[in-house]
């Protein structure tokens, strides 16, 4: 049977869909340490596509591939409680301000050293930024096809994938040969919960720079075990420094405001008949409603 | 060369609303930078699409016409748009912010290394000065979108690469006729030259279109809720009070995150943009995503029992109580007085 190496993109996130008000500084940026840092979820919606095709060809193998700072490490953890293999945590400061480009660029130099790899799934944005841009910024690098907005993996065979794929008005099924790039939409079933025995396994899973810390001055933990988790620096992956981080990205941002929305003269009314039964007299009067 | 280039979708064979209105917003960015504005219309048997573009003041359209090319297909698009790009160097490249423009733009910039700034819900021209260099970039592109789930606006430039490319959504830019008479002229593309058979690698085995049972965007009277609505249960109170004044029901994404409704409902920034004439806000706090997309709504109604909720400070109407306690009042009110 056919043996599939997938590899799942994903990215820990800031949790935008709560930012509560003690998140905004006065100046009205974004108080990042506020905020919980979670699995993208569509990344999570991508890796149970990539676990349901391990349920269908036992052999195949998962390698979650993440850039960000040393604690996204977590979201590879996450990874292999719910049925990853591996995880490749790609982290330097090289990378720090990264736009879209210059982030698919350094993923699409990390895939290029994992030497063979068949599918490449991820979710179709992140919550921090909601672009869409990084799967077919990647696909593009590394000049393979891509099926954007997949809901479902309809089949699978030794040479073929057939995929389903949600667009505005209805929906597209897509045949394409591999390697290929997923990216997963929202309305794809969401990703299965963590695995107990697998819980028990990882958890002390660590990279490289984590192991250092909890140890300190213990010379046995200088490497992170089993390389289940391997940490990549800019050093690890064959790229031309110039596209990385913010000097690799043609984006800048130039200026980030708060939003303040001219306020309006507003009506308060109570929540009984009478305010309630004026006001709809008055929308009816002006026909716009009825 | 260095125009403006807007990249027309074909929907079905027909033009998208979000083409017009990116040449209608194209348009007046080539009149401020004194170039020409260009289309781009790549599918099958296009003769005669000219006279529909040519009123939105295109001066060129190039088109790229061959069976193969239509429904619209990531790889041999990609091909045709980066090479013509490479000719013709467009200074500013607009598409929707659509399911074909999300697939397509990030794949062309990177294939350019040109940076791609998406669902842009404003685009100006600006200069922009970096005091470090005493360098001062005239003529920019001011690529402005919310950021951070929403919560923040980020004016985004890209000051050395071209083209400066940007997506925006169906119904964040108005359309309008630049002038019936205008004429352009047609460029009809030698498609072997900008694609290459390789490029149709990715077989369409089956599509079908199903017509939106909901259709929100062209609603005049949106009942619209939030977390805050608390339930499944009450949402129904929401399509009873839109089915009796006759309206649409929408969402935040809170209530969808929650579960609460269908994604194909959800308004804002990442969802539709909406005009009506009658929004109700119910248990929606408002957030700057949700208010993007609503806020040009005539009249605005909030009913929320938190008095401070951000949407009260753009409502006309503010009803302070309970969802499940406003909503079965109108719906009355409404039955005894219309007939």
């Amino acid at each position: 049977m056919k043996e599939y190496q997938i590899i799942v993109l994903a990215k820990q996130v800031p949790d935008t869909r709560n930012v509560g008000k003690n998140a905004m500084k006065a100046d009205g940026t974004v108080n990042r340490s506020v905020l919980p840092a979670i699995f993208n979820p569509e990344d999570l919606h991508a890796l149970e596509q990539a676990i349901r095709i391990k349920d269908q060809f036992p052999g195949s193998t998962i390698t979650i591939l993440t850039m960000g700072p040393v604690r996204a490490a977590e979201i590879l953890r996450e990874g292999l409680y719910r049925g990853a293999d591996a995880g490749i945590l790609l982290t330097d400061r090289a990378f720090a301000g990264s736009d879209t480009l210059a982030t698919s660029y350094a993923l699409s130099c990390a895939i290029r050293k994992m030497e063979k790899y068949d599918i490449i799934i991820c979710g179709r944005q992140a919550i921090d930024g909601d672009t869409a841009q990084v799967g077919p910024q990647v696909a593009e690098k590394l000049g393979i096809p891509q099926i954007t907005y997949a809901e479902e993996i309809i089949s699978l065979t030794n040479d073929k994938i057939q995929v389903k794929r949600r667009l505005e008005r209805g929906v597209e099924v897509l045949e394409a040969s591999f390697p290929i790039l997923i990216t997963v939409n929202n309305s794809a079933p969401h990703c299965r919960p963590r695995h107990a025995k697998r819980l028990m396994k990882y958890k002390h899973t660590t990279t490289m720079s984590e192991s250092q810390e909890i140890s300190e001055d213990y010379l046995t933990a200088s490497m992170g075990n089993n390389q289940i988790i391997m940490e990549w620096g800019v050093n690890d992956i064959e790229c031309d420094r110039a596209q990385l981080g913010l000097g690799g990205s043609p984006t800048k941002v130039k200026k980030v405001e708060n939003i303040v929305f001219q306020a309006k003269e507003s009506l308060k009314l109570e929540d009984n008949d009478e305010d309630i039964n004026e006001l709809m007299k008055e929308l009816i009067t002006a026909h716009i409603i009825g | 060369m260095n125009n403006v280039t807007v990249y027309c979708e074909l929907d079905e064979g027909k033009i998208a609303d979000v083409s017009f209105e990116l040449l209608t917003k194209g348009r007046s960015l080539a009149n401020q930078l004194n170039c020409k504005l260009e289309a781009l219309l790549i599918g099958h048997n296009l003769k005669g699409y000219e006279k529909m573009l040519f009123p939105y003041g295109v001066d060129t359209l190039f088109i790229a016409d061959d069976n193969r090319l239509a429904p619209y297909s990531t790889l041999p698009h990609t091909s045709i748009l980066v090479n013509l790009f490479n000719e013709e160097k467009p200074q500013i490249v607009l598409m929707g912010a659509t399911t074909i423009g999300r697939d397509l733009g990030p794949r062309v910039s990177s294939a350019l290394k040109s940076g791609l700034t998406a669902d842009c819900t404003e685009l100006e021209i600006g200069d922009h000065e970096v005091t470090r260099d005493k360098k001062v970039y005239k003529d920019l592109l001011f690529q402005i979108r919310p950021a951070f789930g929403g919560n923040i606006i980020a004016t985004i430039i890209n000051p050395d690469c071209r083209p400066q490319m940007a997506t925006v959504r169906e119904g964040v830019m108005k359309k309008a006729i630049f002038n019936p008479q205008h004429k352009g002229k047609v460029v009809d593309l030698d498609v072997s030259k900008y694609v290459d058979e390789t490029a149709f690698v990715v077989k369409l085995i089956e599509r079908h279109v199903e017509e939106s049972k909901v259709d929100i965007k062209n609603s005049s009277v949106i009942v619209a809720g939030g977390f805050g609505v608390g339930s499944v249960e009450n949402f129904g109170l929401l399509y009873e009070l839109a089915a009796v004044i006759g309206g649409e029901v929408g969402a935040s994404r809170a209530a969808i995150d929650a579960g609460y409704v269908g994604h194909e409902r959800q308004i804002g920034q990442t969802g539709i943009t909406v005009r009506p004439k009658l929004y109700i806000a119910c248990g929606i706090s408002g957030q700057i995503q949700h208010l993007a997309g609503m806020l040009e709504s005539s009249i605005i109604i909030s009913i929320n029992s938190d008095p401070n909720a951000p949407i009260n400070k753009i409502a006309n109407y503010v009803i302070q109580g309970k969802v499940e306690t406003v909503i079965p009042k109108m719906i009355k009110y409404y039955k005894e007085n219309t007939k």
